[in-house]
This record gives C-alpha cells, structure tokens and sequence, in this order.
C-alpha cells in the first residue's frame, strides 16, 4: 500500500485554506483528497474533519453515503465501469458481474495482490460505445461479459 | 408574526405562521401519531429529520399527503388527519418499518416501552405482508455504558440530532444508504473508542431498542445470591425523585423511603445513600475551591481558576476528549459515586473488619456514563473495583419488579448509619445549579466564619442552558456559571479558552439537560420535558425538608474526618477521595 506522504497532506491543506469558505465544501473537499491520495484513509478524513471543523463521524458518514468515495486504495489498474443509463440498459450490469466473478471482489474494492480494483462510475460520455469499460485511461467500447477474460490478461504478468 | 388560521377537522385554530401542522393539531388537542419527530421545547432539542411519515395527513388541494411534523401551515389550510385514506398510509408506512425489523420484540429490551411496537399495537398490525430486502445485519457493539444494535435502528436519527446538536460531541453520524443506512460511530468503530462520553442520552431519545443501556441486572442478582458477600447499595440523588415513576406515579413524585425499602426487600445487607458522599465532596471540593481562590487572589500565578466542578463522568470524559487544553481546571475531587466506593470500602468495610474483597458495592444512579467511571481502572485497588456494579434507575425498577413488589406499596424505611446520614446540600447535587449551590453554602461559611441567614441561593436555580450568577461572600464576590447539557458546558469553556472575560472563579457543569434528573439512565420521558421540571421541584423540596442542609454540619461526615481523614484535602483525603485527568485523543 502506497504510503500517505506529507506533500499530499500540503497539497490538500493548501486547497483547503484557499477557500473562501469551506462551509457546506465537505464534498468537494473529499474529492480533491480522493483525487490526490486515490482512496480515503481513516486519517485522510480526521485530517479533513480537524480542518473543516465537522466531526470525524459525519466525515465518515459521508464517504461511506456516496460509493464514489473509496476507502481502499485502488489496484494498480483501476478497472471503471460506466453505470450511466445507455450503458446500463445495454449490459453494463452483467459486465461489471463478470468482473467481479473474475477478480473476486466487489466493487469498491482491490484485489489481495494489489493489482486490480473496481468502480462504478456515471457516464463517461462515450455513450455511442456502451457499453464502456475503462482500464486506467484506456478505453473499451461494446463490452461484452466473454470479453472480460481478454481485457483482463491484457493486464497480467 | 401574524397568525394563520387553519381548519383541522372540522376545528379552526390560530397559530403563528411558520407552525407546522403538528403544532397546529395539538394546540387543538387532536393528537397526530409521530415517530421520528421529536421536540424538547426546554433543551433546544429539536429532531426535525421528517424520515420517518408515520404523520402524514391529507391537506385540501394537495395531491399527497403531507408529513404534518415537517409541513408549515399557510393561512386557510384545511388538514384532514383522520380519513381512511391517511390510516391506510400510515398503516402501510409502519408495515414497511416493521419489514426491515428483526421481530425480537420477546428479549428487547425496550419492549414495552418501544415507540415502533407501541404503533403497531395502535394500528393493529397482525402480520407484515411486505417481504423485501434482506435485513441489515451490524455486530451488536458493547460499551460499559450503552449497547448498540443497529439491526433495530429506524434511522428517525434523533441520537445524530442529540449528539452533534444538543451535545456538540459528534460521536454518532448517519451512515450508508437505503436498506444499510444506520448510525454510526466514524469507520464503525465501538463507542468507546470515539469521542462519545457516555453521556446516554443518545439512549434517553432512541424510540426503539437500537440504542440501550448496557444491563448488569443480572451482576446485582449474583451478588445478592452469594453468602460470601456483603452487598451495599448507593443510591444518586436524582433516583429517589424519579423511580417512582416506573411504577405509576406522577412525575415529581418523592419516594425515598420506598427506595431504601425496595433496596432491603431484595436482600442488599447495608443500604446507603450516595448524598452522603456528595456532602463528602463538597467538604473536598469546597476547600479546594478556597484555597485556589486565596492563592489566586494573592497573585499566584500557578493556579488557575475557573475551577470546575467534576462530579459528572460524560463531562470529565468530554473535557478529557474535546478540550486537552483545559485539562487541569476540573476539581480533583473524585465523583459522589467513586468516593463512596472508595470509602465504603476503606473505612466501613475496617469498621466491620471485613476484606475489601467481600464486599460489594451497588450503585443506583440516573446516569449511563457511571457505569462507565465505576470500570475505570485508576478507581481500583489490586484489581478490584471501589464501586463493582453500576445500575440505573430503569434497571433498579426492573429488577424490584421481578421480585414481584410495587415499591408505591412498600413501607418507607431509613438509610443505614453511618453512610446514609447527609443533608439537604447532598440531595440538590441531583440538579442543575445543585452542586455549586451546595458548594457555596459551605464555602461561605467557612469563608467568612458566619452563619448563612438564608441557605437558599435562588439565584443559582432554573432551567436555562448556561446561567451566571454572583454571590458576596461577605465582600469577596464569587463570580459562578452553570451549564447543563454537554452544547451549553462548551460555550461556556470556550469562553474559558478566550480568557475568562466574565471573570468567572467557579464553574459547575452537568452533562446532561437538568443536570442528573434528566440523565440517561432516568425513566423515559417520551419527549415530555415538564418531566424534568417535575424532578426538580422535587429535588429542592427533599431539600426543604431535611434537618440538616449543610454538608459541613453533616454529623456523620464531621466523624468521618476525625475519626479517619484528618482534615479535608489531607494526606489520606487525597488518597482516597481524589483523582487525575488524563487528555484523550480519540475519533
Ligand atoms: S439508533 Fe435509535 S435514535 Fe438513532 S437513528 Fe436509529 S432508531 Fe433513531
Ligand atoms: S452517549 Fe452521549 S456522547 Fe455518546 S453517542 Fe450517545 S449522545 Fe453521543
Ligand atoms: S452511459 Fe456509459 S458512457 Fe454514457
Ligand atoms: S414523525 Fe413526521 S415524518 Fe416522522
């Protein structure tokens, strides 16, 4: 597991304390932690509630609300899974179930090596290619649940 | 504001706009049930969450019906609450409830007393016909004090409401969503590893059996039931006013003597009375107050002043937690509580010349977080506890009850010597303002060398929130603030932290709304506030009524320090009646 490093603590203080205000900024707060330290640690969220001056509860309490909030580190390869309405009605269900059969985990979560993890996510606006699925950056349009095994070796050695 | 009129079955009344429809309704005694609502006029307790429906009505002129707790009334409304339209919705709402709630209504706790099952009663609800997700399925988590079972919570969110709003500590916040959601602790942790001071009254507002005390009935009977041992009650001031309540009586009611009976009746050997060792902590706490004072007056600046008072354990546990800084401004004095046990079993256990192993000491008190200070290792000797059993009022009632007695019933008895001898100082420490009032009169006597006129420091009473008063101790005025309920002790410590503007020199501070009558192991009040008015009332009658009312002239408490401790704050005194703090970082 990546370790928590002081310049990310700087960076996030830095955008916190630039705020004008940080009343009723508590999400928007936590998705620039996410977006700096990849998940939400325990301390990530004290250190969010000692800055916005809210009890580490409702901190918590509103990570584990919205599922885009993870408190696991994502795996080396982030596996996001579009759950936006085109791609939903073509399949994106039975996709992100064979994912999860595939790997063992649910979403939210990362594999034991470290090396996958998966989320769902809204549409990514590639809504012409649904079902999406994207590994990293990288895109796959039309998913199927047979493709799953392929895209996956793609990643293993 | 103008008032608005409003026609609610068939009836017209006037409220001042901005009422809801509940409001409304029972200004004209029609009562609307309600489930998650919930409004302590007199605590600012207000839980306006509007989640659960259970109160819906019809409004003319609206397609749906309305949840008449959370919609304001606009003039001319006209509000049906009894049509067969709104039964069936409620009727509906509650099935719905009841679906995602384990049916273990036979080993709750709160059966009986249980808000949810109270409106199935009411409805008449025969069977649940709605089957849908699976239940949420949350360990149980066991404190000292309060167990939580999230499996039985309805998310109405009052203990959110109570702990973040009222309390200002923010142990508990809603978590997860839809079939999972419950209240929580920050990363689900036990309670005891948070912020939360066990204050209880989380439990005092729960409507179902989610939040409960942590019973130790059963630790009493085991005690009762060995030959080996010799059991001593205590019983906290504030029981003796609110006991009776469990079996029927009006609020207010004083049963003192019934209490000391019921105690008897199920075989405790010694019962004894908690007010004696609260004139012990004044006679501790009192000089320690005047000799801060003398040396701060004469400029020294090691001492600090306020002193607080540190009779509450949810108060100690919130300063220890939330204010690091203002660590070493409570008493040392210990707690009523933990003093008795320290003496009963020092000094009356050496006068029957029995090991301090045999003995066993019960408390009875209004309070969840006792239970909690009773485990705390620095009140043990060798392992074994100063106080081994920590009850509440509600538990005390339990268990009398199961021995088949109705204490209205019971013949009044006295407490046993010597340490149930106190006064009518002792028994206010049961209120808000009670302590420091109690504190003063000793303190002013001592002080000055002369005899109060009057022991009645009115100026010290009442009910609101944070109170600050002044009292001429013959020419030196004592600057003192009160606070009751965790919200209101912050203001005030705040201001502390801002450097004491108002020049307080004392501080008296309950965690609890009321001070101890209002405490989270008291009978429910169901939301009915007048209830702890009643209590208090009570409280200072008890106290109008005793011979004695100072804590200095106690006859028992003068033996006691010349017989044992010296004087107060002596060596021994230290030993056995005082304590430390230590700062507590915790999520
Ligand atoms: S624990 Fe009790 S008071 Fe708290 S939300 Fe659940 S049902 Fe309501
Ligand atoms: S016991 Fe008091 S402090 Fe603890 S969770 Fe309940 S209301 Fe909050
Ligand atoms: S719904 Fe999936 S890309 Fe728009
Ligand atoms: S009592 Fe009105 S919504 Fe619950």
């Amino acid at each position: 597991m990546a370790e928590l490093k002081n310049e990310q603590f700087n960076e996030l203080e830095q955008f916190i304390d630039s705020m004008s205000s940080t009343k009723g900024e508590l999400i928007r707060v936590l998705h620039k932690a996410q977006e700096i330290f990849g998940y939400l640690p325990k301390e990530v969220q004290k250190f969010v509630a000692k800055k916005l001056h809210v009890s580490t509860a409702k901190v918590f309490g509103v990570v584990s609300f919205y599922s885009f909030f993870t408190m696991t580190p994502r795996g080396e390869h982030n596996i996001a899974i579009c759950l936006g309405t085109a791609c939903y009605v073509r399949g994106a269900e039975k996709v992100l179930d064979a994912f999860k059969r595939e790997l063992n985990i649910n979403t939210g979560e990362t594999t034991k090596d470290g090396k996958f993890s998966i989320t769902g996510v809204r549409c990514v606006g590639a809504c012409g290619l649904a079902p999406v699925v994207m590994v990293g950056e990288k895109v796959y349009g039309r998913v199927t649940p047979d493709m799953v095994k392929d895209i996956l070796e793609e990643y293993k050695d | 504001m103008s008032d608005v009129k409003v026609t609610i079955d068939g009836k017209e009344v006037l409220v001042p706009q901005g009422s809801t429809i509940l409001q409304a309704a029972r200004k004209v005694g029609i009562s609307i049930p309600t489930l998650c609502h919930l409004d302590l006029h007199d605590t600012k307790m207000v839980n306006k969450t509007a989640s659960c429906r259970v109160c819906v009505v019809e409004v003319e002129g609206r397609r749906n019906l309305a949840p008449s707790c959370a919609t304001p009334v606009v003039d001319g409304m006209v509000v049906r609450t009894n049509t067969v339209r709104v039964m069936e919705a409620r009727k509906t709402i509650i099935e719905l409830l009841l679906s995602d709630h384990p049916k273990e209504c036979l080993t709750c706790a709160k059966s009986g007393k249980c808000e949810l099952q109270d409106l199935s009663e009411k409805f008449g609800l025969r069977e649940v016909r709605i089957t849908g997700k699976s239940q949420s399925t949350y360990k149980k988590d066991y404190s000292e004090s309060i167990i939580r079972d999230m499996d039985k919570c309805i998310m109405c969110r009052r203990c959110e409401t109570m702990c973040n709003e009222v309390q200002t500590v923010g142990a508990l916040s809603a978590i997860n969503r839809g079939f999972e959601a419950v209240v929580s602790p920050a990363f689900e942790s036990p309670l005891v590893d948070t912020v939360c001071t066990h204050c209880g009254q989380c439990v005092a507002v729960c409507p179902v059996g989610a939040l409960t005390e942590n019973d130790h009935t059963w630790k009493v009977l085991d005690a009762l039931a060995d030959p080996d041992k010799i059991v001593v009650a205590q019983t906290a001031p504030a029981v003796r006013v609110a006991i009776g309540e469990e079996f029927g009586a009006e609020p207010g009611t004083i049963v003192t003597g019934k209490l000391v009976s019921g105690l008897k009746s199920i075989g405790f050997d010694y019962v004894f009375d908690t007010d004696f060792t609260a004139d012990l902590t004044i006679m501790e706490e009192g000089h320690e107050l005047l000799e801060r004072l003398e040396k701060f007056l004469a400029g020294d600046k090691d001492v600090k002043l306020p002193i607080l008072t540190s009779c509450c354990p949810a108060w100690v546990n919130f300063i220890e937690s939330q204010f690091p800084e203002l660590i070493d401004v409570p008493s040392t004095a210990k707690s009523p509580q933990q003093m008795f046990g320290s003496i009963a079993k020092s000094y009356f256990a050496e006068k029957l010349n029995v090991p301090r192993k045999k003995m066993v000491v019960v408390s009875v008190m209004p309070c969840l977080a006792k239970k909690y200070e009773a485990s705390r290792e620095e009140f043990s000797v060798d392992g074994n506890p100063d106080v081994d059993i920590t009850i509440s009022t509600r538990e005390l009632a339990h268990l009398i009850k199961q021995f088949n007695l109705d204490l209205n019933e019971l013949e009044d008895q006295e407490y046993d010597n010597p340490l149930g001898i106190s006064t009518g100082a002792g028994v206010i420490f049961g209120t808000t303002g009670g302590v420091i009032e109690a504190a003063v009169r000793t303190a002013y006597e001592i002080k000055t060398g002369k005899e109060l006129e009057r022991v009645d420091f009115k100026q010290l009473r009442g009910f609101d929130g944070v109170r600050v008063a002044s009292v001429d101790m013959d020419g030196l005025v004592l600057n003192i603030g009160i606070a009751h309920g965790l919200g209101n002790a912050r203001q005030l410590l705040e201001e502390i932290k801002d450097g004491n503007p108002r020049n307080l020199h004392a501080i008296e501070i309950m965690a609890c709304p009321g001070g101890c009558i209002g405490g989270g192991g008291q009978p429910y009040h169901h939301g009915d506030s007048s209830v702890l008015k009643k209590r208090q009332e009570a409280i200072y009658q008890v106290d109008r009524e005793m011979k004695i009312r100072k804590s200095h002239e106690n006859p028992a408490i003068i033996e006691l320090y010349e017989t044992y401790l010296g004087k107060p704050l002596s060596e021994k005194s230290h030993k056995l009646l005082h304590t430390h703090y230590s700062v507590k970082d915790k999520v």
